[in-house]
């Protein structure tokens, strides 16, 4: 994986240094909080409910196990013992104290990791398939595009006052893992038909308020051209996107109202004014990225496991995905106990997730936009031991893409924006459907809750999802159905009038018998839905 | 009853205006009438509370101070998936005083 070079690594410790004083200035009282607050915004440092919170990027949601290790390290000396990883394959702090930041961005620092850009209106972290170098189904790696991308995006002066926030994502495969279309910007790594390698680009997706699914506008951009198209999208929304309406400053809502046929026309115009400008990074530049991301040495060895221990089965089932190698998985580890809060580890389990992928998977782990890790590379004649010691740290939950997988924002538990808390329904939608065996039955079903309307939890992209809203001071929970972020991206649609938090729980558990009664062959409950449409499951909740 | 609230500048703690000072414990704040804007521009400026604001309250039976909105009461006590790092860790019934 990529490591810093000298400038990476100064540019980094220049902004540690730079925020310290800072927050310092802040301290002694020569800075209000409104002068303040956009500073500390950019070193990801908010201010939620209960205490400051910071999030910390990792870039396209790879890091190695000293940088893993350190992540635990920082929540049990500064936080509460605890971290919880995101949506944007980051992981946050809940409980920062002002007086430690800049010390924390210093251990940080020390791993080669920083909390630049993780908010504010500039370019986001960017995001890319956390099975990514390692799966079967991949063209090329595109870690090296996203860092590449990231390098561009990085204090990029152009980019550093948006009209909005901007996240970008980066895939290879035809299987999106990483809700790309649902991205401000999505590239898919394609081959054309001369068998070239080059770049789709989906560009006005994403989700909060005004949910849309991201409209190509290019088949085919050679990657040698890469960023200058990249800079070609951004200069057109930075130029015309609404900074006048924080509610319509996103690029999606550039792109729907001038029409995806006119951003792309200006989009193309800007791009072939961009073309000799020198804009593109050197092939060399490239080229040495690239060489931070080659395969570790694959060994031949077992090619199935032993399956006499029908728990650890299970786990293999659900939990491992195919490798590019034959005799190796990627393993997930789900941070989804039942009636555990979805996203959360323990500092101990954190280095236990650290020196478990030194050991078994080439020192490197990835996080999930579900909020759960990956060991990328672990050998199937590994997979007993492994699976032993995450059971025994509580991380060996058996359940990826079940229901009991679900992804969950913070919600009014720890956010100043939420409206409603997601994380009780998480909890106990977890413990219902394991008490009553049915997640088996159930197979794949991805359930997505948001706490507000700016849908950090992917409620619009769950085949089912919840969206919690603030009725006259009261939690109410919207149910909606039919979301997907994958390949056959999708919206989900409002079921009806909202429920309360035991309602909205017997509501989801009546939407899944519906599938269970109606469901046709391997139909997943996605499928079910959309063969049948909503009417059915409107009849059971409402009829 | 009006109160204000905000966090602690250094630590980010919530806390509550007892007319004197800020506590960490809501029951301890006291109803200021009219005279919030002023107290928060003065405390502010001090340095000795961030993002002051002004939000309705209730006295309770038993003395205790409950904030009207569900937002303010989940400030109060701590995360309810987190009994454990509430200010009230032994207390089964404090998360039902926030629903």
């Amino acid at each position: 994986m990529y490591q810093y070079d000298p400038y990476d690594q100064a540019m980094v410790d220049a902004r540690v240094e730079e925020f310290r004083d800072q927050a310092r200035r802040r301290l002694e009282g020569k800075l209000t909080e409104d002068q303040f607050k956009p500073l500390r915004l950019m070193n990801g440092l908010y201010l939620q409910l209960h205490a400051y919170m910071l999030r910390v990027a990792i870039p396209y949601g790879t890091l190695n196990s000293r940088q893993m290790a350190a992540l635990g390290d920082i929540a049990d000396k500064y936080d509460r013992g605890y971290g919880h990883f995101t949506t944007r394959q980051n992981i946050q702090y809940n409980w920062i104290k002002l007086e430690d930041a800049a010390d924390i961005l210093a251990d940080l620092a020390k791993v080669e990791m920083h909390a630049i850009q993780t908010s504010g209106n500039c370019i986001r972290n960017i995001s890319s398939d956390h099975f990514a170098g390692a799966t079967y189904d991949e063209i090329i790696d595109p870690r090296p595009y996203a860092e590449l991308m990231r390098q561009w995006s990085s204090f990029h002066p152009e980019f550093t006052y948006l009209p909005r926030k901007f996240k970008i994502c980066v895939i290879a495969s035809d299987r999106d893992r990483a809700a790309m279309r649902l991205h401000d910007i999505g590239v898919q790594i394609v081959k054309n038909e001369a068998d070239e390698v080059g770049a789709r680009f989906f560009v006005g997706g994403g989700m909060g308020r005004t949910p849309m699914v991201a409209p190509m506008i290019r088949d085919f951009v050679p990657l040698d051209q890469l960023i200058t198209y990249a800079e070609a999208c951004l200069r057109v929304y930075n130029r015309y996107g609404r900074r006048d309406n924080k509610y319509k400053a996103r690029i999606k809502i550039l792109v729907h109202e001038l029409g995806k046929e006119e951003y792309t026309r200006q989009v193309e115009e800007e791009f072939a004014h961009l073309l000799d400008q020198g804009v593109e990074p050197p092939l060399e530049e490239l080229a040495r990225i690239a060489e931070h991301f080659s395969d570790p040495t694959f060994e031949d060895g077992a090619k199935t496991v032993d399956r006499s221990d029908p728990d650890f089965v299970l786990w293999v089932d659900r939990n491992t995905h195919r490798h590019k190698h034959d005799s190796y998985v990627s393993a997930v580890i789900s941070l989804k106990p039942v009636g555990g809060i979805p996203g959360d580890a323990t500092g101990e389990q954190i280095r236990i997730m650290a020196r478990l992928a030194k050991q078994y998977s080439f020192d490197e782990l990835r996080i999930m936009h579900t909020q759960n890790v990956v060991l990328p590379h672990v050998k199937i004649a590994d997979l007993h031991a492994l699976w032993t010691e995450l059971d025994a740290a509580d991380l060996g939950a058996p359940n990826m893409d079940t229901i009991e997988d679900m992804i969950a924002c913070p919600g009014l538990d720890y956010c100043a924006l939420a409206n409603a808390r997601s994380l009780p329904l998480a909890q106990r939608i977890s413990e219902r459907f394991d008490a009553s065996g049915k997640t088996e039955k159930l197979g794949e079903l991805k359930l997505k809750i948001s706490g507000c309307i700016n849908a950090c939890g992917h409620h619009h992209a769950g085949h089912i999802g919840i969206l919690g809203v603030d009725k006259k001071g009261v939690e109410n929970y919207q149910l909606s159905l039919g979301g997907s972020e994958a390949e056959d991206v999708s919206l989900a649609k409002i079921t009806g009038p909202g429920f309360t938090e035991d309602g909205v729980i017997e509501a989801v558990e009546k939407v899944t018998d519906v599938y269970l009664e109606r469901k046709e062959g391997e139909e997943r409950f996605l499928d079910t839905y959309r063969r049948i449409g909503m009417e059915p499951f409107k009849e059971a909740l409402y009829g | 009853m009006k109160i204000l609230t905000g966090n602690d500048l250094k630590s980010g703690d919530v806390i509550w205006w007892t007319g004197e000072s800020w506590s960490r414990h809501v029951d301890d704040a006291v109803d200021v009438g009219e005279h919030g804007p002023e107290i928060l521009a003065a405390e502010e400026a001090a340095r000795r509370v961030n993002v002051p604001y002004i939000i309705d309250a209730t006295r309770e039976e038993d003395g205790g101070v409950r904030p009207a909105h569900i937002k303010d009461r989940v400030r109060a006590l701590g995360p309810t998936v987190r009994p454990d790092l509430t200010l009230k860790p032994k207390d089964p019934e404090a998360l039902d005083w926030v629903i």
